[in-house]
């Protein structure tokens, strides 16, 4: 007979959502296991990155006198590129350099583990290097606790938080995520570069402390998806997000994506003289709203990566903040569930009554046409390279050639690049639908 | 229409060894990763082999795959783009093995 031990709630996952799931719990009293199948929390985790910490202000108050960060963002960079050209939006604001700030770079083995010990100090009790293999039902068939592959031992309680990330078995084997689909999916590869704190503040017009957000548009050869830089500490974080399977079609490696990328005119001299730290991958669902799974079953509730939380809506890329609101949401409803002692997808649907009333729903309903907009054809093979060229038409000087009105050559570069004016329209218009 | 990158292909300088060499793997006793080759013979795109991060699975002479698990993000590309139902089963390596992630 295996080792049971009871408590109120299993979570299974130690990133953001499981920590803030756990730390809602403790918080409520309850008796609660936190099981992480690294030897620490984040240790299986690689984002872009940045979190958005407004989500927090409710959940630790002050956070920012405490979390582990690495640079504050004062510059988001927006930039559309080609082989030889690039275009930038570039945004600056001092404001985002000081309390309560906006987004900061941060690492996930510091800033997971920073979470999880939030839930520890509130009563959770974290048990790390082991993994959940599956669910333990009841004769009813509701979820009852997880087997772990620590000596068979059973982690028993009347509700089960799956939090277990993009590739969720528990979810999977609940059956309310169906099956993998690579399509719902990107694969974000990333390599962490060395590069000294002087010339990070030199070459990004920074401060210490201060750090900078490039999203990239037109760096994939064409492969659905884009690039990002970001600066850390003492590191850089250069990489791209590309679809999944249009990845597997081309056939092109994933780490030649990142390599074009740093070889680009605008983005070499950035990294110049750097050297290789860390080359990592995660697989992202960025199929949005209309790909979420069931999130509630009996005596099961699912949250973060495992939920298809993450907001890959163009101009938004956020994912941590969308993990730690549902998974606050979901501790909170479990502890509900508790207090009205039923734990069925029933006596837990406040959990998405709360999501939808919040950020974590409202936002990926909003914008749950935008993914497809964003990964459409033109959107990726034709209007970086289109508008890259109406920028160098409008400022190269053809003296003596009389210069070209704005319309005009316009209509020229998009026949150029076989998109008709009327196409053009209509995406702005569906953008600004999507968006607006 | 997308324009290749000047040094496309060229692999900025860092063999992908030198590339794996940066990352901390705590190797499990048991492989995590099983593939059915008798399946894969009859695959025509054997897309885990381009598009894997880790580089881990091969194309052999008779059309099978060989695959190494050791050196595994565990990031699950390989089963999400295998075009055939139950060539590659792939689940996470005991707890505490597998990769560790120092700048994730």
């Amino acid at each position: 007979m295996p080792e049971q031990i009871e408590f109120d709630a299993v979570v299974v996952g130690a990133g953001p959502a499981g920590a803030s799931a756990a730390l809602a719990l403790a918080r409520a009293g309850r008796s609660v296991v936190l099981v992480e199948r690294g030897p620490f929390p984040g240790s299986k985790n690689v984002y872009g990155g940045v979190v958005y910490g407004r989500v927090l202000d409710d959940i630790v108050p002050n956070w920012w006198e405490e979390v582990p960060v690495e640079r504050w963002v004062v510059r988001r960079s927006t930039m559309m590129m080609t082989g030889t050209q690039s275009l930038s939006v570039d945004f600056r604001s001092q404001a985002w350099g000081s309390a309560p700030y906006n987004g900061m770079t941060t690492l996930r083995c510091h800033f997971d583990a920073w979470l999880a010990g939030k839930a520890t100090d509130a009563g959770a009790r974290l048990v790390t290097s082991t993994v959940a293999t599956g669910l333990i039902r009841d004769s009813a068939g509701r979820v009852v606790g997880v087997r772990t592959d620590r000596d068979g031992a059973e982690l028993r309680a009347p509700v089960v938080i799956a939090c277990d990330g993009v590739n969720s078995f528990l979810a999977k084997e609940a059956g309310l995520l169906p099956r993998a689909e690579a399509s719902h999916h990107t694969l974000g590869v990333k390599e962490v570069l060395d590069l000294p704190p002087g010339a990070i503040n030199e070459r990004f017009g920074v401060q210490d402390h201060e750090g900078v957000d490039m999203e990239i548009l037109g760096c994939t050869r064409g492969i659905p998806g884009g690039g990002f830089l970001y600066t850390n500490a003492d590191t850089v974080s250069i990489g791209v997000v590309v679809s999944l399977p249009e990845l597997a079609a081309s056939g092109v490696r994933p780490e030649a994506l990142i390599a074009d990328l740093k070889a680009h005119p605008t983005i070499a001299p950035l990294l110049a003289g750097s050297t290789l730290r860390e080359y990592g991958a995660h697989l992202i669902p960025e199929g949005g709203y209309d790909t979420m799974p069931v999130l509630a079953a009996d005596g099961l509730l699912i949250a973060g990566d495992a939920g298809a939380m993450t907001l890959a809506a163009g101009l938004w890329l956020e994912g941590v903040n969308f993990a730690i609101g549902s998974g606050y949401a979901a501790g909170r409803a479990v502890d509900r569930a508790l207090s009205k002692g039923d734990c069925t997808a029933k006596g837990l649907a406040s959990y998405r009554a709360d999501l939808e009333g919040q950020f974590v729903l409202a936002d990926h309903k909003r914008l749950r046409k935008a993914p497809s907009l964003v990964l459409s054809e033109r959107v990726q093979q034709r209007y970086p390279g289109l508008i890259c060229d109406l920028a160098e038409g409008m400022f190269t000087v053809t003296n003596p050639t009389p210069k070209a009105g704005a319309l005009a050559l316009t209509r020229q570069v998009a026949a150029r690049h076989g998109v008709k004016l009327r196409q053009l329209a209509g995406d702005t218009l569906r953008g600004l639908r999507i968006f607006g | 229409m997308s324009a290749v990158m000047p040094g496309a292909g060229k692999w900025d300088g860092i063999s992908f060894a030198q590339r794996m060499a940066t990352v901390d793997f705590r190797i499990g006793a048991r492989a995590h990763i099983a593939v059915d080759s008798d399946i894969c013979r009859s695959c025509t795109t054997k897309a885990c082999v381009s598009a894997c991060p880790a580089n881990l699975f091969a194309p052999t002479a008779d059309g099978g795959i060989l695959f190494n698990y050791e050196e595994c993000f565990e990031c699950g590309t390989c089963y999400m783009v295998c075009n055939s139902e139950g060539a590659i089963t792939w689940t996470y390596p005991d707890g505490g093995h597998g990769v560790v992630f120092h700048h994730g």
